[in-house]
């Protein structure tokens, strides 16, 4: 019996607040209340209604920006069917990635094994595509009926010439972060395989980007303009000759750390390339982020510290004007956010100051406890924190708090809106980009136009607010 | 080109699904579920499976999705997930209070061998289900079939574990509506109520997955068929089964669990289909059908008539589920088009002799294929060129590249809204398909048009 220690199932249908907290003091906190001790990174609950997912989630996440790879899922239909071409992880050239390729296996594989007719799929397929590489990715089934995923790979990779690499993702061996590890130790075979002659001194990876509606483009065209050479923006627009050599990078930029951490502590080790911890969302931890490159190679290059500065000075002049008319339509209204990883938190629950708006629940599915004491740092007092929380969960602090925007993935917007608020994707359904200084204007306009629009006054909800204090309807 | 490495060359692929038609059982298995009043579906497996799903039936719904898991771990995943079903049972009930839970299997607790019924049994045993509350379970491995097989096994798993004969007829018929969305399964209830049958229909989705905004979140929003009704399905003096591949197996197991006698139809897409059903339930109401819907009917024909010159010859390409293409493909026919391609990515070769029956002497050949899928859809368009695409949103890359017009049809549908509020079943469904179809084929014929045959009246 390997279920959780905790419960992190304890919201009612009715919703009570007094059962919620009693049942789950541990995994909520109040920001200011106290000394924060949350119980985190556990496993959820048998029973529970989890916004979490699994470990071929995270891996399949990471890797399939990279575009001119074969992504093989082996297993049954459903884990290629969902997960074909559901991000917007743009790719500037080869689209191969954005294909379902599945081994579809059958009955009868997973009696007899499903490792000739993983080898035959291979086989067709590296034919048909010419991939620089191929991922094959193991799922439950897999890990169960045994198949050497190892030993088909090394034989196919013989064969084709290619690295075909095995990326050990079966969904229960945990959840996304398991699958983070897993890809990064995918991706780790690549790097180091091909010549690092022509990459500068001055010269970086992104890591932990996912070019989401292109916003890996805004922050390579920064590095750009500061003299730096980009080696390989690794999980987003990926290429698999840019991994290949992306040990010659001087730096690794490393942003949400969840997903690609592992890969730099890995690069960090064989190769001594050290990385900085960066997040491009909002417009102090874009700046300071650059700064922190600008200080790396000052060493290098006295003048980067200079063009840098330049830099954002243009764009800070650019974007503040900009802001001013939203911000004065958004000040004093209230956020919520539930996200991933909870290092993107940091940066919103910044950006959201910017724009006037204060954060009043934040969340996430995969926190660690370190972060959470982070995060409290940042938080307003009273400011709820809660870990791996279910939607009955969310939904009463929607109106207990009285929120005006929800920040969230694909299961949470229609929560948010059937409560009647507005919503904005930060995750991978995001059509517009929302990193970098353009990102933060983006971000703005998007989370003003949400929370202004005319919809809510029918909501009878909300309606009701309009003559009733706030939150004494919750 | 986002499709540019389809060759035109078509290989017999022997280990290799590219760009899938179909997606696995136990998404229908939750679908399904959503359709009983107060049931929260229940995912025996790893989380991932369950969060999958709720996404996917988000994105086509639009709506909140709720389903709990077994959060298989490794443990589990040796020991067996007795354990943490048990507790699972025992944690919904105390926390999220549904009327009942329905539990679906996946492709790990099946190979484990988990056994649900013993599971469920030990359960109501050890007192973890409360009074008047029910476990259903279906068994619906991820290595079989398809969604569509998943979607069967739960309706099945409804009858086996819920409807019992008391002996008594209550002079209801059942109505087991298939894999439609909740706007089809609302028109159904509103044929059936004008032509005065008394009914219950299962599973009934309509307002669970189409909801009002309300400023209000319910988990359990106050729809679906209440889990009595289902019960009481057992002293029925009928069941009608639309569509063979959903509805037929519980049908079935009705008839031999409680001897209520079964028709299975097709599902009632089209003028035909629709005529059929009507005269079924015409038959078990052993009442004439009434002017109302007779008028609907008219309608749909007279449509028809108007626009038939539009429809007539044009080749069409079909993919998704065997029960709405199998309807579908005889509504085309009708309107004398040419479904020349039809591929579903479920198996069953039974789904492949019934098009060729339907097509048959209609003056083309018709390519059709069973546990295919769009890879070999796209091949089959680029051999022989079709004039319209009707399938779910993933036709959207086909469609693009080879400059075809298309009618988003199926499961799943990301990126329109509109299945979720209007039927393509019944008369007025018929007439929603073809006023569909008619917009893409015109407002393609008039991009295409040179100004001089640029006309302003169709």
């Amino acid at each position: 019996m390997t279920t959780a220690t905790a419960p992190n199932v304890t919201a009612t249908a009715e919703c009570r607040d007094a059962d919620l907290l009693d049942e789950r003091k541990k995994q909520v906190h109040r920001a200011g209340q106290g000394p924060i001790d949350m119980a985190c990174n556990r496993e959820s609950l048998a029973g529970a209604v989890s916004q979490r997912a699994c470990v071929f989630c995270g891996s399949r996440v990471v890797l399939y920006p990279i575009a001119d790879a074969l992504h093989l899922v082996h297993g049954p239909i459903g884990c290629a069917a969902y997960t074909w071409d559901i991000r917007g992880a743009l790719s500037s050239g080869p689209e191969l990635h954005r294909l379902s390729f599945s081994t579809d296996l059958q009955e009868k594989d997973v009696i007899f094994g499903g490792e000739k007719k993983l080898a035959a799929a291979l086989d067709e397929l590296i034919d048909l595509h010419q991939p620089k590489a191929a991922f094959v990715y193991s799922t439950c089934i897999v890990g169960l009926i045994g198949d050497d995923l190892g030993a088909v790979c090394r034989k196919m990779s013989e064969k084709k010439g290619i690295p075909v690499i095995p990326v050990q993702s079966e969904g229960f061996k945990g959840n996304k972060r398991e699958g983070y590890l897993a890809a990064c130790k995918a991706m780790f075979q690549l790097v180091g395989t091909a010549p690092t002659d022509d990459v500068s001194p001055l010269s970086v990876n992104i890591l932990g980007d996912f070019n989401l509606a292109g916003e890996i483009w805004i922050v390579r065209g920064y590095l750009e303009r500061m003299g730096i050479q980009v080696v390989a923006n690794i999980t987003g627009d990926g290429r698999v000759d840019d991994i290949r050599r992306c040990h010659g990078a001087a730096l690794n930029l490393v942003q949400c750390s969840g997903s690609t951490m592992d890969l730099a502590k890995m690069m960090k080790e064989k190769y001594g390339t050290p990385h900085l911890r960066v997040s491009y969302l909002g417009i102090e931890d874009m700046a300071d982020s650059l700064y922190a490159v600008a200080e790396h190679f000052e060493s290098v290059d006295p003048g980067i510290v200079e063009r840098t500065r330049d830099l954002v000075r243009d764009e800070l002049a650019a974007l503040m004007p900009r802001l001013r008319d939203i911000r004065r339509d958004l000040t004093g209204k209230r956020a919520a956010i539930y996200v991933g990883g909870s290092f993107k938190a940091f940066s919103l629950i910044k950006a959201f100051r910017h724009i006037g708006m204060n954060v009043v629940l934040v969340g996430s599915q995969t926190g660690t406890q370190e972060e959470y004491q982070e995060l409290e740092t940042v938080c307003d007092p009273g400011t709820v924190i809660i870990d791996d929380a279910n939607p009955l969960e969310l939904s009463h602090y929607v109106r207990e708090l009285d929120v005006d925007v929800f920040v969230g993935g694909v299961k949470e917007r229609p929560i948010a809106h059937k409560l009647g608020v507005g919503f904005c994707d930060h995750n991978h359904e995001r059509k517009i980009a929302l990193a970098g200084f353009e990102g933060m204007y983006n971000f703005a306009r998007e989370v003003h136009a949400s929370v202004m629009s005319p919809v809510w006054r029918f909501v009878p909800r909300r309606a009701r607010r309009a003559t009733v204090p706030a939150g004494a309807d919750a | 080109m986002l499709l540019r490495h389809t060759p035109t060359e078509i290989k017999e692929r022997s280990a290799l699904n590219i760009n899938p038609a179909k997606t696995c059982q136990p998404i229908g298995a939750m679908y399904a579920g959503l359709g009983i009043k107060g049931c929260l579906p229940h995912s025996h497996g790893s989380q991932g499976c369950c969060a999958y799903h709720r996404s996917t039936l988000t994105r086509h719904y639009k709506e909140p999705v709720s389903a709990a898991t077994s959060s298989f771990t490794e443990g589990a995943s040796v020991f067996g997930g007795q354990a943490n079903l048990l507790q699972a049972i025992e944690n919904i009930f105390s926390v999220y209070e549904p009327e009942v839970i329905a539990v679906h299997t996946t492709c790990l607790s099946e190979t484990i061998g988990d056994d649900l019924k013993q599971i469920v049994d030990k359960a109501v045993k050890e007192g973890k289900v409360p009074a008047g509350k029910e476990v259903i379970f279906a068994s619906t491995p991820s290595y079989v079939g398809s969604h569509v097989t998943g979607f069967s096994n739960m309706v099945k798993g409804m009858v086996k574990c819920l409807a019992v004969s008391t002996g008594k007829k209550n002079g209801k018929v059942n109505i087991i509506p298939g894999w439609v969305e909740p706007a089809d399964m609302e028109e159904i209830k509103r044929i059936a109520g004008m032509i005065g049958v008394s009914f219950t229909m299962f599973p009934d989705t309509s307002g669970v997955l189409n909801g009002p905004l309300t400023g209000e979140y319910h988990m359990f929003p106050d729809a679906g068929t209440p889990m009595e009704d289902i019960r009481s399905a057992g002293d029925a003096i009928g069941t009608l089964a639309l569509g063979e591949w959903c509805s037929g197996d519980a049908a079935r197991t009705m008839d031999a669990q409680c001897e209520v006698p079964c028709r299975v139809l097709d599902m009632p897409i089209g003028l035909k289909a629709t005529d059929r059903f009507i005269d079924a339930l015409r038959t078990v109401a052993g009442t004439s059908v009434p002017d109302a819907v007779n008028f609907e009917r008219g309608q749909l024909i007279d449509v028809i008539s108007d626009y038939h010159q539009y429809f007539f010859g044009k080749k069409v390409a079909l993919v998704g589920d065997p029960d709405q293409l199998i309807a579908l493909t005889e509504f085309l026919l009708t309107l004398d088009m040419q479904p020349i391609h039809v591929v579903t990515g479920t198996p069953g070769k039974k789904f492949e002799s019934r098009i060729r029956e339907l097509c048959a002497g209609k003056g083309f050949d018709v390519n059709v294929r069973a546990a295919g899928d769009m890879f070999l859809l796209h091949q089959w368009i680029k051999n022989q060129p079709v004039d319209l695409i009707m399938g779910n949103t993933y036709c959207k890359y086909i469609a693009r590249d080879e400059d075809i017009p298309y009618v988003r049809f199926g499961f799943p549908i990301m990126d329109r809204v509109g299945h979720q509020y209007f039927p393509v079943t019944g008369y007025k469904g018929g007439i929603r398909l073809m006023e569909k179809i008619l917009g893409v084929l015109l407002d393609r014929a008039e991009r295409d048009a040179p100004e001089e045959k640029f006309e302003l009246v169709y």
